[in-house]
């Protein structure tokens, strides 16, 4: 038996790198220090295994490879998705594919925190590493996000109550959790802000007017003197942090919700110290952007139709491409659009051959024309993959896999799509 | 292969411009070899370039690439035959970065700014730049460790540490960035000048600069200790750079002054502001062991990119252009802000004049480098433009001519008469780095060196266009460039050092407690550096 120490999680985005796993025979027979979540990703990694298989009938890999690569050739306007749970060696294999296809390359951060990549661009972001929250930070507010149940240990690890270097856990920092509903976050902070459905804009707008002195009456259903009262704390702190989540940006507004958080944020730097940190929910996710940004220059949603890489939300993110039903093949990397996006979309990638590269049976195994299963990153394969705050972590493997590791299959496809 | 009849400046083999064969083989140079014959009749020959100073991988240049979409736009790269796709303009992505180098004759180029926790992205970049040999510094002016050994006085501890964060990031070497000011930061202040305390460390900026020196020259590594001063782009701060020089100098260290161009202010505030490019070249001047890169202006789009998050954030307020600001537990900080560089404004001009003032006004050409600080006074591929200025005092007064009329009254620029030689800009774009660097097989043509060699075919009435598209690049003894063009993808290596030490004991249980990334998966595993080599110390 053999217990394996600093293992890094693949689940969420924040790669918890404190795991203990316990291995005996190739099998994970248990694990320490993870989340509930993360153990069951451990444990059950085995199970539910996605099977090589074109057209429905069970086939061998390379008959499976051979497949998607002719129907890659084929394609005339081609689709890669996903990208976000896999690591970064099989992200930048996917840009080629891209590059080799002419195909639109898109991965799941166009249906989460993409309009806080949009925001971004117009002005830019004041940012840090979780560290710097763990020594420093004495004001904390959770906005339209749920850490409590989407990113467990976040609060333990990182936000809450952990004791830095001039924090020494709960008591010295002050939290606030804003949100349409109460969660079980909001039991966990010492203040919760309710914020009317739809209206954050409102609420970051009148926090950015009541820092400058303005008077508010109230703004999205929270009386003026509690405005007046967070505008004041986030002045006086000596060190606060905005974390937000998909209430964010997914929410009317979006990337004007976001805008308006970071230049509420920008704002604070006149004052005190203040940052603002996107909760990536994927456990590479922000890995994707890196890869794609290093690469063609942009986070998300390129083309490479005119042989060199443009950059498009809205014409060449997954979900509106597929919408509009303009591809005519479609490659997904490690993820299960078919349980995420709109019912017309998914219509459309049941309708055109589409290939999966997934450990896992899935939604969108089970409408692929082409099925191809891979090794697990982080569990069955080593590779990189960066933290919700860009800190990159080398995921190790833990047991064999008789799968590929994704950047192998790609490989293989690329060959066959150059040949 | 042989390179004949080529016309051969070699400054560290004393070679000005004689006609001479090389041959190579292997990769190197040699006494004698057969095989390909490249006729290099009125060609000008001259060992690849090096760059020490540029912002090419990692965090903070990838931050730069995806806050700025509308910069790419207009700079697409489409895939050819042999090379990848990507996007320009200021921040290349990877592949045009390796490929724009090697177009100019560039066969080496340094990342001037690695965060130790983010490393594996940087060298995750490097291994993605084709074309030149690669490496980082290490990032260590603000760093947690230093500050509090330096604090203690404890100077083995300290040199221990250095050493082993140098091998866990697999850095080239010490690099200072606002030293001390950055650590203030992380509470929203910055220091003012040498004697300022760091808040909690107690520490002064010139107690981190001098610790650090020792530690550099304790532990015998190839370069000097490569520090952006404190208060860069500040009128009137000019005088901090000459006392870091002496302080460096006078305990017998090494020092090198990045970007001095962004050091070099007189006046008093932005509408004052004058060069104070003869005080600065004074002080390079009668300070043995003291080199300076330019970080020479180049009129149009930038974007600025520091580990000097107080300055950016301060740039920021100036220009209200977006801004990103990235600091790193324990360690460092960055931000990014786009910038115009405008011929018609007054402080841009000034700015202008004074790298060029600098690299005239420096007596010893080996004690300069050329760079733009890429891409923060522009990107590197206006190298060749800034050749011109140099060997042109014709080209100098032409850009005078229609900048604003503060470059002429507020510099020395304009009665400058001097001009670089071929030889003298072989010095400042590769001998002299090479050097500098401690790259004995680099920067040269001796038998024994790197095959790589950049042959440019040189007109005196177009001498930016001569140095911007290469007749010929070898690499490694292959042709990779020819006639201006990319002919052969070639993956260069990582350098970087192994210096002796060892995390200290004491150091574990801090880790521990103020890192959110455990020790072990700390330091940067081989994975990552496919291609390296290591540089020896000492």
């Amino acid at each position: 038996m053999a217990l394996l120490k600093g293992v890094v999680c693949p689940f969420c985005g924040c790669l918890c790198d404190d795991l203990e796993v316990e291995v005996q025979d190739g099998k994970i027979l248990s694990t320490r220090n993870a989340c509930p979540v993360s153990r069951s990703k451990f444990l059950s990694h085995a199970e539910d295994r996605a099977r090589p298989t074109v057209g429905g009938r069970e086939v061998g890999m390379e008959e499976a490879v051979e497949e998607a690569a002719r129907i890659l050739r084929e394609a005339d306007f081609p689709l890669i998705y996903g990208l976000s749970s896999t690591e970064s060696d099989a992200q930048r294999l996917a840009v080629r594919l891209a590059e080799l296809t002419g195909a639109s390359l898109d991965n799941t951060s166009s249906t989460c925190h993409g309009p806080t990549v949009l925001a971004a661009q117009e002005c830019g972001a004041v940012k840090c590493t979780l560290g710097e929250v763990k020594n420093r930070a004495d004001l904390v507010v959770f906005w339209g996000c749920n850490p409590a149940e989407a990113h467990i240990r976040h609060p333990v690890r990182y936000s809450l109550t952990p004791a830095g270097m001039y924090r020494q856990g709960k008591k010295e920092r002050f939290s606030v959790h804003v949100d349409v509903r109460e969660t079980r976050t909001s039991k966990m902070v010492n203040q919760f802000i309710k914020v009317e459905e739809g209206k954050d804009y409102e609420l970051l707008s009148a926090l950015r007017a009541a820092l400058r002195g303005y008077e508010v009456k109230e703004a999205a259903g929270v009386p003026g003197e509690k405005v007046k009262e967070l505008a004041e704390r986030m002045k006086g702190c000596k060190f606060g942090i905005i974390f937000f989540g998909m209430g964010l940006t997914m929410s009317k507004g979006k990337n004007l919700n976001i805008d308006a958080a970071l230049r509420l944020v920008r704002d604070l730097n006149d004052y005190t110290k203040f940052l603002i940190m996107p909760m990536r929910g994927h456990f590479n996710v922000s890995g994707a952007n890196e890869v794609l940004t290093w690469l063609t220059g942009y986070p998300f949603a390129v083309n490479f139709s005119r042989g060199y890489p443009v950059y498009n939300p809205g014409e060449f993110s997954a979900v509106d491409l597929l919408y509009r039903g303009e591809c005519d093949a479609a490659l997904i990397l490690a993820s299960d659009p078919a349980a995420h996006f709109p019912a017309r979309s998914v219509r459309h990638l049941a309708s055109i051959p589409t290939i999966v590269i997934d450990p896992k049976v899935s939604l969108t195994t089970k409408l692929a024309r082409v099925v191809i299963p891979s090794a697990i990153a982080g569990i069955e394969c080593d590779g990189t993959a960066y933290r919700m705050d860009g800190v990159p972590l080398r995921l190790k493997k833990i047991v064999e896999s008789p799968y590929l590791p994704d950047r192998e299959i790609l490989g293989r496809i690329i060959e066959r799509v150059g040949a | 292969m042989i390179i004949k009849n080529g016309t051969v400046y070699d400054p560290l083999n004393g070679i000005k411009g004689e006609k001479m064969d090389l041959f190579i083989e292997g990769g190197r140079i040699v006494e004698e070899a057969k095989g390909e014959v490249i006729d290099a009749s009125g060609l000008l020959v001259l060992p690849g370039g090096v760059d020490l100073h540029s912002h090419i991988a990692g965090s903070k240049v990838n931050l730069g690439r995806l806050m700025r979409p509308e910069d790419h736009r207009k700079d697409p790269v489409p895939a050819t035959e042999v090379t990848r796709s990507g996007t320009g303009y200021t921040v290349p992505t990877t592949y045009v970065t390796g490929y724009r180098y090697a177009t100019m004759g560039y066969t080496t180029v340094m990342e001037a700014a690695m965060p130790p926790l983010t490393a594996r992205h940087v060298h995750e970049e490097l291994c993605d730049i084709p074309m030149v040999d690669k490496g980082a510094f290490t990032l260590m002016g603000n760093n947690h460790f230093v500050m509090k050994y330096i604090a203690e006085g404890n100077w083995e501890k300290l040199r221990n540490y250095v050493g082993w964060l140098l091998k866990a990031t697999k850095g080239y070497a010490i690099k200072l960035v606002n030293p001390g000011g950055v650590e203030n930061w992380k509470w929203g202040k910055n220091v003012e000048g040498l004697d300022d305390k760091v808040e909690n460390y107690g520490v002064t900026p010139r107690e981190i600069i001098k610790g650090l020196s020792r530690a550099n020259e304790e532990l015998g590594l190839p370069h000097p200790i490569h520090v952006h001063c404190n208060k860069l782009g500040t009128p009137g701060k000019f005088g901090i750079v000459v006392e870091t020089v002496e302080t460096v100098v006078a305990q017998g260290g090494r020092i090198h002054i990045t970007h001095v161009q962004f050091n070099s202010y007189g006046g008093e505030d932005w509408a004052t502001l004058s060069s104070a490019a003869p005080e600065v070249a004074k002080a390079i001047n009668r300070s043995p062991g003291a080199t300076c890169d330019l970080g020479q202006v180049i009129f149009g789009e930038a974007t600025t990119m520091t580990g000097d998050g107080p300055w950016q954030h301060r740039l920021f307020k100036l220009t209200g252009n977006k801004w990103y600001n990235s600091d790193v537990e324990l360690e460092v900080g960055a931000g990014i802000v786009p910038y115009t560089f405008k011929p018609k404004s007054l402080v841009n001009a000034v700015q202008w004049t004074i790298g060029l003032e600098v690299a005239l006004l420096v007596e010893d050409p080996w004690k300069v480098v050329l760079t733009t600080d890429h891409p923060n006074a522009g990107p590197f591929y206006y190298y060749p433009r800034v050749i011109e200025w140099l060997m042109s005092r014709k080209a100098r007064e032409k850009t005078l001519s229609e900048v604003h009329k503060a470059a002429s009254s507020r510099s020395t620029l304009p009665s400058l008469e001097r001009e670089y030689s071929l030889y003298e800009i072989a010095v400042i774009t590769r001998a002299g780095p090479a050097r500098l660097l401690g790259l004995r097989r680099k920067g040269h043509l001796g038998v024994g060196a790197d095959a790589d060699v950049a042959i440019y075919e040189f007109r005196e009435d177009d001498v930016e266009g001569s140095f911007s598209r290469a007749k010929y690049v070898i690499k490694d003894g292959e042709i990779v460039v020819k006639d201006g063009r990319v002919v052969r993808e070639h993956w260069g290596r990582t350098l970087w050092v192994s210096p002796p030490g060892e995390l200290p004991e004491d150091a574990k249980a801090d880790f521990e407690k103020y890192y959110t990334v455990s020790l072990e998966n700390y330091p940067v595993e081989p994975e990552y550096l496919p291609k390296s080599e290591v540089i020896p110390c000492g």
